[in-house]
């Protein structure tokens, strides 16, 4: 199948798979389906509202062992960080720290997608406007 | 003692059972003449080698050793049985009758046939994957010269009804061709029985060598021929040239022969064992067998596991278990089994699908070991399926389902 030995490691020891509280107003839901994937990705997150610390991650996926593996290095890094850094975790550093086959790189831009969801989904609970994600225009041409 | 990984992807191919191999080994080094070379001793024993090997995969599906014509493989038989008779019977007409679930073999060579000409008609399968034989009998038009279906799916293990359906194709004075790669030598074929004119088959799927087949072309009623796809020395009665691979073949042979003899309790001992994992497996919620289990082969079993998917399932256990998922993850957006999507399933379904293909040496301590491994492997991942805890809490599913 030619994977990593992280995403082994990751497929067999996940860390933290489970589920948070939806119903509990400092946690936000990111769950990512998109029809031409057979993944499904959910991420949450509990964040403190008094530092927009994120205190716990937590991930449930359907797919491969690659999506598994990807959703919860992504738990890892969203822990203690703030809502901004969360935000800037861009899916190329999840594929280059699992060394995602080619076939599997979509499995880090849905992740991406569901930590940008999550954000969003804590922030309408809680009143503010949902933020805008955009690729950030550096001018920069190959 | 228990040796990993289990072997259960017998459909794909079987280890040489060692009695093959030791009738195979003279073969190699002593007995290594052409069968061909009609002037000298090494020729005449390579020769009596192949004829007993003809005589004993004839007997094999009950047909005559003349009838019988080597080839390297089901591949190899399926293109020039597809190609041949298109090519013999013009005249008569250029329309196929297949279905949407035969293997590659026969949809890729019929695709090809389509380019130089031919009309092929895909009859859909139902859930069970049998074919509507009202359908096939509304196919068949003047110009249709062949019948192509499968004798048992290699993924379900589903057997045709292959008598109605050559029933029906003589009736309209069709060609009745079968692949019974998956069924020779697990349930008894008979090519008059059953009413077949061209069967194709490989020795690797009954502990023979692999790189060997047969096909099976009628003599009598109705006497068929085949246009040759490969020329050279006119071997094989000019049907297939090539020096014939005599080590193969009398591999082949043996594999036959110690098939035939043993095909009755090997298929009961296996149906049991069958019988036993799917029954466990199904004691898992939400799992289910796919195809009919009313007419299948006795070591076969495809089963789904909703909510968990079969690129992970396969990773759980492939130090442990040797098998086969319908989900085939070697692109971005993987194309599940054409077959379990030709039976109805969704693609979510497909994907979460697992082969069980069962053995000659399949023990029952392995199957015990395979329903623990696989149970703990689905109970493992759905626990982390962010679907099964939405199915768990009554949600909507339709939009994964």
């Amino acid at each position: 199948m030619g994977y990593s030995e992280k995403i082994l490691d990751y497929y067999n020891n996940p860390r933290n798979a489970g589920s948070l509280d939806k119903t509990n107003a400092n946690t936000g839901m990111g769950l990512v389906h998109v029809p031409e994937y057979i993944e499904v990705i959910r991420l949450q997150i509990q964040v403190n509202p008094a530092t927009s610390v994120i205190t716990d991650a937590k991930f449930k996926t359907f797919g491969s062992g690659a999506a598994i593996a990807v959703s919860s290095l992504a738990t890892e890094w969203l822990k203690w960080k703030t809502l901004d850094e969360a935000a800037q975790i861009d899916d190329m550093y999840l594929v280059e720290e699992l060394d995602l086959p080619p076939a599997k790189i979509h499995c880090a831009a849905l992740v991406e997608e569901a930590i940008k969801a999550a954000i969003n989904d804590y922030r309408a609970k809680n009143g503010l406007e949902e933020l805008k994600f955009e690729e950030i225009e550096t001018g920069f041409e190959a | 003692m228990l040796k990993l990984p289990v072997y259960l992807d017998n459909n794909a191919t079987t280890p040489c059972d060692p009695r093959v191999v030791e009738t195979m080994l003279p073969y190699f080094t002593e007995i290594f003449g052409n069968a061909s070379s009609r002037n000298h001793s090494y020729g005449w024993a390579a020769e009596a080698a192949i004829d007993l090997a003809r005589e004993q995969v004839a007997a094999l599906i009950g047909a005559d050793p003349k009838e019988i014509i080597f080839t390297s493989g089901a591949t190899e038989g399926d293109n020039l049985a597809l190609k041949g008779v298109f090519e013999m019977y013009a005249d008569k007409g250029n329309h196929i009758i297949t279905t949407e679930i035969e293997h590659k073999a026969i949809l890729d060579t019929c695709k090809h046939l389509e380019k130089l000409g031919a009309s092929v008609t895909y009859l859909k399968v139902n859930s069970e994957g049998l074919p509507d034989l009202k359908e096939l009998e509304a196919a068949i038009t003047p110009k249709t010269i062949l019948v192509a279906i499968m004798y048992a799916n290699n993924e379900i293990g589903v057997i045709n009804p292959i008598r109605e359906i050559s029933a029906l194709a003589k009736k309209n004075g069709v060609l009745m061709m079968s692949d019974i790669t998956q069924a020779a030598g697990k349930v008894p074929v008979d090519v008059n029985r059953d009413g077949i004119d061209l069967a194709t088959f490989s020795a690797h799927k009954i502990y023979g060598p692999k790189g060997v087949g047969a096909l099976y072309v009628r003599r009598k009623s109705p006497r068929v021929k085949v246009i040759a796809q490969m020329d050279g020395g006119g071997h094989e009665r000019g049907m297939r040239s090539g020096t014939l691979n005599v080590t193969g073949i009398v591999g082949f042979g043996k594999a036959c022969e110690i098939s035939l003899r043993e095909m009755e309790a090997e298929g009961k001992r296996l149906s049991i064992l069958r019988n036993k994992l799917e029954a466990a497996l199904l004691q898992l919620e939400e799992s289910y067998v796919n195809g009919s289990t009313a007419s299948r082969l006795p070591h076969v079993s495809n089963i789904s596991f909703k909510y968990v998917e079969g690129d992970a399932l396969m990773m759980g256990f492939n130090k442990s278990i040797a098998l086969s998922s319908g989900s085939a993850c070697t692109s971005a957006s993987p194309e599940p089994s054409y077959v379990l999507k030709g039976l109805g399933l969704g693609d979510d379904l497909a994907h979460s699908s697992l082969r069980f293909g069962l053995g000659r040496f399949t023990t029952e301590e392995e199957i015990d070991y395979t329903i623990q491994t696989v149970t703990d492997t689905v109970n493992k991942l759905r626990e982390i399926s962010p679907l099964w805890e939405m199915f768990k809490e009554g949600a909507d599913m339709t939009e994964y389902y």
